[in-house]
């Protein structure tokens, strides 16, 4: 620890901090552009200047080691003229076009500018003009604005692994771009406008829409993959218009992935805002009332066991906890939430949980991926890893198909599931690299559970973890990856066939009588008899829908409070942003009008009893944040590891930016999987 | 006046062979590794003891460089990086050395990397001296041939290994912490200190970066003793040192003096005088551009050394001097000095990158004296604001000149500008782009 004084006030700080945290632990707020806490340190914007006793001129705070007995002043007269001056020389080829620049009211620049700037400027000559540059289609530039403080090229190369971004030319006439005009290739893109201080990188769905003080900030979940970012959704007048990351250092740490932040123009379109009923084979519009009756009556006489129900991947806990309860008390063992097919053991949370915790990756020091894909699954994820990689000392293996390029080094050790063998005999190299490693990690993707032999290859991944000591009373190495919100809480909720129950294979081609689904349209619904009557419960007009006899308009995650689960084991509550269009309602109190009207009541009147019912069914749920659960035992899930298959593994998601209902919906997304997923080839000139 | 036989550049004029038997007549590669014997220790106290300032600009005493690099390795490799990036406007004497006196320079960088343990040592050239380079690379080639350098370099159970690495022609690049980006393969930007090279260099790891000349002088401090060559100039600027004199003298030329020696002791001397005596000076820049200029009537009295040009609030820098005969368009010749600082600012700190082009702009309507009188304080103003604020000392480069100018010969601009007043009239400060025309009506 070092012993500093900032204006007077003694802090102590951890060897290897700079200037900058110093003064912040004394409370001195020093203004910065190009300082990031979680990027490299360029230390060329100059403002953070503060005077050190015994140096001769003002020191970049930011880039400055502190020393023990180290006397820093931030308010002198020296310190405000240096930055005044910096802040002169920003303005004097800034457009100051505040007024219709989208970053306004939340912008660094004009912040400072009002603690540092001039209320005239001296400068007569005329100002520089950048050409604007593309970026692709999240990402506005408007490049006059920028201030070259280059946080954005240091996002681009170090947490998102694109090194595309950089500056050309020097002096006056640096630019930042990608040199050739494409579009990133990041998941993470929409995190340039976050880190971006002034206008330069605006949101294009954004551009021109609202100013940051008419909004109403609500804080959520992002339900479009299981990593469960902390999100913040910025709505006015019913109309979500954007959505930003929170911070979360145990989760997303202030990142967010692309989906998540730009799909939201989903929510408006597409949307199933009022009951429909099919009557001649066509859709009619109906009351909630009728939409009701016409269940209750084909419910009528129908055994439990030939009623099904399969929730989709963005459900809430609470919806499926409804939705559980109303099979439970019509009888009916036939509950799924797999709409993957993916095989699970859940007698313990270890089985189906990313144990190590996303937090933890930047403790393991060895990482194998079983046929996943983590940076379509969950980017957020995949830039933790990155940055656990750069941090040196991580080899990663690979056994997945091949996939878009992970942005760390990894070693490719085959596509195909017996890999897990030879690793478990010693018969690939990379065990050994396992085995010598402290804390490794094994992470086992959706696509390597979903598939004929998944318990096998989730056995030999856990016989792997234990062989290779990845399971110790103080590290569990053992993760699978999710890619649906739903997925851990439906899982620990128990939405699984119960005794006797039928799958989602085995719901199919008439394997019930009436299927309800809760926001699933995965399945594939062209597998479904015809003769099945089919309950679409949910929010978007999409595959599920369209096979409905009886559509009940549902709410979007934003529309709705609601507990999530991510993949960690993480209970997270988030928030209602906006009312469900028309006469769409919240999925659970749906569920609870429905029961009434069939006569089987269900026994909660509102969110909080009903998430008193989701304790007793699982105490995961009474508490937000991760339970502890340790390696303790070592005995394996079910399955045998030796019987894995000779099937290469496939990718799980072949399309980033089309993988729900709401993107699908979502024009923003449509032209993301335009440009990225389905690239025009052009001939190499 | 220095002897000849206290020459050390003994070529530099490259009336004789270059290469090495020539290097070897002169008394190169005599005894090398008799000196490495000596260990390093009592290597880089003898060049301690000679007082010997680095002659790149900055004047850091050069034994005391070397002494900071890592006694024991941690693992990592050292490096010597010979600065050769001589990109100075008004400066030649490291072009000299590479090209007439290459051999000095290789078995200097073959000592000085012994005395700091490095086995490898790059020289950085500046990517114009094409031919400065290949006379280099053919010396490099002889001496690897000669069994000089290379593995068990000439004997001493030293491995040591010299490359040549060209720069692509930006001057920041001379700026030592930009020349290790430069050479990693990056943009040229300086980086930012502490960590010094010394620590964290090279690929990381450490490194010390030496200015040819105060490299090439090494093999002979050592060859004749740290006292002998601290004898020269005054106490605190010792020794001999390479001058380049441009501009209006009779006979431009490098010379290499004993430091201290007075500055119109070299125009008279050396250069021939000024261009129409004496009487004709206006100003020299005694140091390469980033040094203010002194005008005339210092340039009596002025000794040429660190101590005395920085008590007329100039440098000696590089020593390259620019002298100005009274047909000089002062202003005119800073303008251009800004012109090129504009020009070669790397971008990356804010003051540096704007303020040498606000600096450039408003320069050059000083020249024309389309200004307004209090805007010479403001030039002054934004200097200040940009020396000191940076990551390097290109900023305050970009700075000192225009200082000096208005130092020295404020007078001058404020008649240039009333000049203009007079015949332009007032208020015609701007010029009329489209810009500053009147908005129309309809448009607002």
């Amino acid at each position: 620890m070092a012993r500093v004084t900032v204006d007077g006030i003694i802090v102590e700080v951890a060897n290897g901090s700079n200037v900058l945290q110093a003064c912040e632990a004394a409370g001195k707020e020093i203004p910065r552009f190009c300082y990031h806490e979680r990027l490299s340190i360029a230390g060329n914007c100059r403002m953070c200047l503060v005077e050190i006793e015994k140096a001769p001129k003002p020191v970049a705070s930011c880039g400055y080691p502190v020393a023990d007995g180290m006397v820093v002043r931030t308010d002198t007269e020296m310190v405000r003229r240096a930055r005044r001056a910096v802040m002169e020389f920003l303005l004097i080829n800034h457009p100051l076009d505040c007024p219709i620049c989208d970053q306004g009211g939340e912008c660094d620049l004009q912040d400072l500018a009002y603690s540092y700037g001039s209320d005239h400027s001296r400068y007569a000559e005329n100002k520089r003009a950048v050409q604007d540059k593309y970026l692709g289609p999240l990402v506005k530039t408007v490049m006059t604005r920028c201030i070259l403080c280059t946080r954005c090229v240091r996002f681009a190369s170090e947490v998102a692994g694109v090194p595309e971004v950089g500056a050309t030319s020097r002096g006056e006439n640096m630019e930042i771009g990608t040199y050739v005009e494409k579009a990133l290739t990041s998941e993470l893109s929409g995190n340039l406008i976050d880190i971006c201080p002034v206008g330069a990188l605006t949101s294009k769905p954004y551009a021109f829409v609202a100013r940051p003080w008419e909004l109403n900030k609500t804080d959520s979940i992002d339900a479009t993959d299981a990593v469960g970012t902390n999100i913040r959704v910025h709505a006015r007048g019913g109309e979500v218009l954007r959505i930003l990351p929170r911070t979360n250092d145990a989760v997303n740490e202030e990142w967010m992935a692309d989906k998540g932040r730009f799909s939201f123009d989903g929510f408006k379109r597409r949307r199933l805002d009022r009951p429909w009923v099919r009557v001649g084979g066509k859709l009619r519009a109906a009351s909630w009332q009728d939409a009701f009756v016409a269940i209750g009556r084909r419910l009528e006489g129908v055994r439990g066991e030939r009623i099904g129900a399969v929730v989709g991947d963005l459900c809430d806990a609470e919806s499926m906890m409804a939705l559980k309860d109303l099979m439970t008390a019509l009888g009916s063992p036939n509950l799924d939430c797999r709409q993957d097919g993916a095989q699970y053991d859940v007698s313990r949370r270890e089985f189906y949980g990313f144990n190590t915790t996303i937090a933890g990756i930047e403790e393991a020091d060895a990482l194998l991926l079983v046929g996943c894909n983590p940076r379509r699954e969950a980017p957020v994820i995949n830039a933790r890893i990155r940055k656990r990689w750069l941090a040196g000392g991580f080899p990663v293996g690979v056994i997945a198909a091949s996939g878009p390029d992970l942005t760390y080094d990894v070693e490719s050790l085959g596509d195909r599931p017996a890999v897990l063998t030879g690793l478990l005999d010693g018969g690939v190299g990379f065990a050994e690299t396992l085995r010598a490693a402290k804390r490794p990690m094994i992470v086992v993707g959706g696509a390597a559970l979903a598939r004929e032999d998944g318990a096998a290859v989730l056995a030999a991944a856990w016989a792997l973890a234990k062989e290779v000591g990845a399971l110790t009373p103080e590290w569990h190495g053992f993760n699978v990856l999710h890619h649906a919100a739903s997925r851990m809480a439906a899982l620990d909720l128990g939405m699984l066939p119960g005794e006797g129950g039928r799958s989602v294979a085995g719901m199919m081609s008439g394997g019930v009588d009436v299927l309800w689904l809760l926001g699933a349209d995965e399945i594939g619904p062209g597998r479904i008899g015809p003769d099945t009557f089919v309950v679409y419960q949910g929010h978007h007009g999409d595959a599920g829908a369209a096979r409905a006899d009886v559509i009940l308009p549902g709410a979007t995650y934003v529309e709705k409070s609601g507990t999530y689960v991510n993949t960690e084991g993480r209970v997270q509550i988030a928030f209602q942003a906006i009312f469900p269009p028309g006469e769409a309602r919240e999925d659970w109190r749906i569920l609870r009008a429905f029961s009434e009207v069939i006569g089987h009541t269900l026994p909660y009147d509102d969110i909080e009893t009903l998430r008193r019912r989701m304790v007793e069914v699982n105490p995961v749920f009474s508490r937000q944040g991760l339970p502890r659960f340790g390696a303790g035992e070592l005995a394996g899930p079910a399955g045998d590891a030796g019987a894995v298959g000779s099937a290469p593994f496939s990718q799980a998601i072949h399309d980033y930016y089309q993988t729900n209902v709401i993107s699908r919906a979502s024009v923003t997304m449509s032209e993301c999987s335009r440009i990225y997923s389905h690239p025009v080839l052009q001939a190499a000139e | 006046m220095l002897n000849d036989r206290d020459r050390i550049f003994t070529n530099i004029y490259g009336q004789n062979d270059w290469r090495l038997a020539g290097a070897r007549a002169r008394g190169d590669w005599d005894g090398t590794t008799a000196i490495m014997a000596r260990g390093r220790d009592a290597i880089i106290a003898e060049m301690k003891a000679s007082n010997l300032r680095g002659r790149g600009g900055a004047g850091f005493p050069t034994g005391l460089k070397w002494s900071f690099m890592p006694k024991v390795s941690d693992g990592r490799p050292s490096y010597l990086v010979i600065n050769g990036d001589e990109s100075e406007p008004g400066t030649c004497k490291d072009r000299e050395i590479l090209r007439h006196e290459p051999h000095k320079l290789i078995e200097s960088a073959l000592i000085a990397s012994f005395a700091m343990g490095a086995h490898t040592a790059y020289i950085y050239v500046r990517g114009e001296y094409f031919h400065e380079t290949r006379h280099l690379q053919f010396a490099i080639d002889e001496a690897y041939e000669a069994g000089l350098i290379g593995r068990n370099a000439g004997g001493s159970g030293w491995d040591f290994d010299l490359f040549v690495h060209r720069g692509a022609g930006a001057y920041i690049c001379g700026e030592e912490t930009a020349m290790l980006e430069s050479m990693e393969g990056k943009k040229g930007l300086p980086r930012m200190k502490p960590p010094f090279p010394a620590a964290m260099g090279l690929y990381g790891c450490p490194t010390t970066v030496n200015n040819v000349e105060s490299i090439a002088v090494a093999s002979t401090i050592l060859r004749r003793g740290g006292a002998w060559f601290s004898s020269f100039g005054r106490p605190n600027n010792c020794g001999t040192k390479l001058f380049s004199i441009s501009g209006h003298v009779n006979r431009p030329c490098l010379v290499e003096e004993e430091l201290s020696v007075p500055m119109r002791e070299i125009i008279d001397r050396h250069a021939g005088g000024v261009r129409g005596g004496w009487d004709n000076l206006l100003a020299v820049v005694p140091g390469g551009c980033s040094v203010p200029l002194i005008p005339a009537s210092t340039c009596d009295t002025v000794l040429m050394d660190f101590d005395s040009l920085r008590a007329e609030k100039s440098g000696l820098g590089t020593a390259g001097m620019i002298v100005m005969d009274k047909s000089t368009d002062v202003i005119r010749a800073i303008a251009r000095f800004s012109r090129f600082y504009k020009h070669e600012s790397c971008g990356q700190c804010t003051p540096c990158r704007e303020g040498t082009g606000w600096m450039m702009r408003v320069m050059y309507r000083m020249v024309e004296g389309r200004a307004e009188l209090e805007e010479i304080d403001m030039l002054e103003q934004v200097t200040r604001q940009v020396e000191g604020h940076t990551i390097c000392a290109l900023g305050d480069a970009a700075a000192w000149p225009i200082q000096g100018l208005i130092r020295h010969f404020r007078p001058v601009m404020e008649e240039r500008i009333n000049a203009y007043k007079r015949t332009h009239g007032e208020g015609t400060r701007l010029a009329p782009t489209p810009a500053n025309l009147p908005v129309p009506m309809a448009a607002e």
